[in-house]
């Protein structure tokens, strides 16, 4: 078999494996959502509404079927592509993913993007020059960065940006209301405005994901910036590094060939680490910014017991990290001969 | 993509050519005579009232793109702010109105020439159409429109295309005000059944997200979870000609954001507010808040008559003359509101919501505890819903101090808003919490018909006179002009003052912050903004 074989065929192994995992990922957070306090059917046929009404919405809901049958026609729609209807937003669960998953998906790998462009140089002036100022500067932003709670940070920000000196557009979600939305194709506002040619909107789009996206990178900021200093500060003390420098190598190539490819492999295990977590913690940004993203959306969902939106938010994330921790393994494979080789 | 085609590609919603040119003149500021944009906290999640699981804020899409039979007119309130006047019924779809003699027949005369926004007149058909769906669906509508004892579609009657007949049971002062409620609204029954299905007779799916009404705003585009934008009705004739050709509904959940907006005058308005910032903003230039007591609604401390020591009434009375009610007005409600508490010992008046006899006095609270038997107090949950910590949570705070002066021990706890209706609500089984119900229908019987009856929803305390019983049930439905009304709205007053289940602590205020730019505000009961009535100052 090719190498190229050996590798999809790995990659399927892989996607194969994490079938069980989604299934029980299925099981365990339908079974969680039915333990939650609270009753659904009362809550959606609203304040005013007679235990007929509540009958109603309970069979409208479907929650008048003993669990097993309610287990099963949920899988049954979900095999269909079905996740049935958010009843607190009133849309499809399906398609207020859609739209939400872009929005926060193009805040985070933004912000994520943002961080990686500034801590990785950080982290590694600050592991070459160790105790100088750049080192001090490093290990300032890692601690405001690790300790200040992003909705502080976003309402300071904005604060400052908005209310005193004006250059920031009104907080009030993905584009200001003076601008259309560009046609739909990937949902992320800026890269839909580059393939439409509309660059106005792109500015205006850019404007106002700025604050959020200072405020979450400062989040994110700190551990990568921590972890490329001290992966960086390992390989620089190690052996080969000290072989390379006897062999005559130049400063130039030790450091970033020889040094810094090997610290990065932390550093991408770091990355896919924060990433799964801001996702989950943008939900602050999402509120303070009023971005309409699904962090926000799962919230409300579990406040009010939304079955079909929690199990809907649940199962993407699932998928999503099956892919992103496929998608760092396959990096790893680029970044290190070793991986590929053992697989 | 070009902007000139956004409406046809994005939402399914019918748009005529005349509003086209849209956003592109659209200025940043909210400065704009043509434009006014709104924030709220909550969020839209349907267009169809009607439909199970349609929350608060969506009722302002009936009432802004929807018109019913009859609405209520304009009043000035002390202050100079406008409110709708409960005591004053006014044509909206019907031009006129006939009660029969015996008050059981209402014949409706619809308005000559008015028409749905495709141009389709509107008809008796579509009202009786209408009026069936609202009694047939079930849920909060259907309970609704039972207060004013709508609950058949046999009492709903198409006459000719502009005569309608709504026959009742026995004749209430309730019927014609309820009429003029949200729910009531009039669809364009032809749009409607062209778009309804076998499993879906009342086309709930459709209607969720396309209104098809008469209204003086029709829904331009509908982005769920973000914004609504409301664009002028020009055809308009059942109501007064609304000030802006187009307002936008942003949802903004973060309170402090709503805050800054209004402050920095990005926005028109940010509509109900905390008392916190009504009080704060209320300085600010720029900004002008507008705070109206809330009818028939009054924030309560309610005792439950199933928990021991609260079987006797000098308990809940000792309870009652515990609380730090001046703190509270200053601490919870940042004294927005009308205090509910300090008034004369006997009943003098039938205005409602009125001040309770109580006060905060220590020693009266402790013998009349020593008196029952409890010198020695004993241990209770205080709870209130999450949902409303923003006047609960201090509240609560202040009358565990009271209660603890007397000897009572009370642990809070707090009640996540999802369960808070079961619990408190329908099982009706917390001892002490916190309730802020309202009425829709101004008169104290209906009030007292949802909180002081055995088994009703906001008798959250199980509370059962049925001297109180006798009494709504005589005065439901009786016109307020009739001679027994007073004396019996008096009695149920004093019966509540002295068993005191439920103990008022305020009346609470809604707060509106606009920008110096807008004008023409009126505060109505149901909470909603009637965007209809705002316009550019």
């Amino acid at each position: 078999m090719s190498p190229i074989w050996l590798k999809v065929r790995n990659v399927a192994l892989r996607l194969l494996q994490a079938v069980p995992t989604v299934f029980g990922i299925l099981v365990v957070c339908f079974l969680l959502t039915r333990a939650l306090p609270g009753d659904p059917a009362a809550y959606f046929a609203g304040p005013m509404a007679d235990a007929a009404s509540i009958e109603e919405v309970r069979r409208n809901l479907g929650l008048d079927q003993p669990l097993p049958v309610q287990f099963l026609t949920y899988v049954k729609d979900l095999a269909q592509g079905d996740l049935g209807m958010a009843v607190s937003t009133g849309q499809p669960v399906m398609a207020e993913l859609a739209n939400r998953l872009p929005a926060s998906l193009e805040l985070t790998l933004g912000a994520l993007l943002l961080s990686f462009i500034i801590a990785v140089p950080l982290g590694v002036l600050a592991a070459t020059r160790p105790n100088t100022w750049i080192d001090h500067i490093c290990r300032f932003l890692v601690t405001a960065g690790v300790s200040l709670p992003t909705f502080f940070t976003g309402l300071a920000l904005m604060y400052v940006f908005y209310y005193l000196l004006n250059w920031a557009p009104a907080p009030m979600g993905r584009l200001d209301m003076m601008y259309l939305p560009p046609e739909p194709v990937t949902g992320f506002l800026t890269i839909d405005a580059i393939i439409a040619g509309e660059w106005e909107v792109l500015g205006a789009a850019l404007a106002q994901l700025a604050l959020p996206l200072i405020t979450l990178a400062l989040f994110t900021l700190a551990p990568i910036a921590r972890m490329t200093r001290a992966a960086m500060l390992q390989t620089l003390g190690s052996d080969f590094v000290r072989t390379a420098r006897a062999a005559g190598l130049s400063g130039r190539r030790v450091l970033v060939t020889y040094a810094f490819r090997n610290a990065l492999l932390p550093v991408v295990t770091t990355l896919g680490m924060v990433f799964s977590f801001v996702l989950g913690a943008n939900v602050l940004v999402e509120k303070v910014f009023a971005w309409p993203g699904i962090g926000s959306f799962a919230v409300e969902a579990l406040v009010v017991s939304d079955y079909a939106a929690v199990q809907g938010f649940v199962l993407s994330m699932a998928l999503l990290f099956v892919a992103l921790n496929l998608l760092i393994d396959v990096i790893y494979t680029l970044i290190d001969p070793r991986v590929g080789e053992e697989a | 993509m070009n902007r000139r085609d956004f409406l046809k590609g994005a939402t399914s919603l019918s748009v005529g050519a005349s509003f086209l040119p849209l956003f592109k003149v659209l200025p940043a500021s909210a400065a704009s005579q043509e434009t006014a944009v709104v924030v709220i906290g909550g969020t839209i999640n349907s267009l169809d009232i009607h439909r199970s699981g349609t929350n608060r804020d969506s009722y302002q899409v009936a009432i802004n793109c929807y018109d019913r039979l009859v609405s209520f007119g304009t009043k000035q309130m002390p202050d100079g702010s406008l409110s709708y006047d409960y005591d004053n019924v006014v044509p909206e779809l019907a031009e006129s109105w006939e009660i029969s003699n015996d008050g059981t027949v209402m014949t409706f005369k619809i308005r000559e020439g008015a028409t749905f926004w495709d141009g389709k007149p509107v008809t008796a058909h579509d009202v009786k159409w209408s009026l069936d769906r609202a009694v047939s669906l079930g849920g909060f509508p259907t309970v609704q429109m039972k207060a004013g004892r709508l609950s058949s579609p046999d009492q709903f009657e198409a006459v000719d295309d502009r005569t309608f007949r709504i026959t009742l049971p026995f004749p209430t002062k309730l019927a014609l005000p309820d009429l003029a409620t949200p729910i009531p609204i009039i669809i364009n029954s032809q749009v409607a059944r062209a778009n309804a299905t076998e499993d879906d007779p009342w086309a709930t799916e459709y209607l969720h997200r396309n209104p098809a009404g008469s209204g003086a705003y029709r829904v331009a585009r509908w982005d769920a979870g973000q914004q609504l934008v409301y664009e002028r009705n020009d055809n308009w004739m059942n109501g007064p000609v609304p000030g802006f050709q187009r307002v936008i509904l942003r949802e903004v959940p973060a309170q402090s954001t709503r805050r800054a907006l209004i402050e920095r005058g990005s926005v028109s308005a940010s509509h109900n507010i905390p008392n916190k910032d009504a009080k704060e903003l209320a300085s600010k230039p720029g900004v002008k808040v507008i705070s109206t007591p809330i009818e028939n609604c009054i924030f309560s401390l309610c005792t439950n008559v199933d928990f021991e020591p609260f079987k006797d009434k000098r308990v809940r009375q000792a309870v009652a003359w515990s609380i730090p009610y001046q703190k509270i007005f200053e601490q919870a409600a940042y004294e927005q509101g009308v205090p509910m508490w300090g008034g004369t010992p006997t009943v003098d008046e039938i205005s409602w919501p009125q001040k309770s006899p109580y006060s905060q006095d220590v020693e009266k609270a402790k013998a009349l505890l020593a008196e029952a038997g409890y010198q020695d107090g004993f241990d209770v949950p205080l709870s209130f819903n999450l949902s409303h910590a923003d006047w609960a949570e201090p509240a609560a705070l202040l009358i565990q101090q009271g209660l603890a002066d007397i000897g009572i021990r009370a642990t809070i706890e707090k009640i996540p808003g999802a369960n808070w209706r079961t619990i408190a609500l329908v099982e009706k089984k917390l001892p002490l919490h916190l309730e802020n119900f309202g009425g829709w229908l101004n008169t104290p019987d209906y009030y007292f018909y949802w909180a002081y009856l055995k088994g009703n929803l906001f008798n959250s305390y199980n509370y059962d006179n049925p001297e109180m019983a006798q009494l709504v049930d005589d005065t439901l439905d009786m016109t307020m002009d009739n001679p027994e009304y007073a004396p019996n709205v008096k009695r149920m007053i004093e019966l509540a003052f002295d068993e005191i289940p439920r103990i008022p602590l305020w009346q609470p205020t809604l707060n509106v912050a606009f920008n110096e730019s807008v004008g023409g505000y009126e505060y109505w009961f149901h909470r909603q903004m009637d965007i209809r009535a705002l316009k550019p100052v």
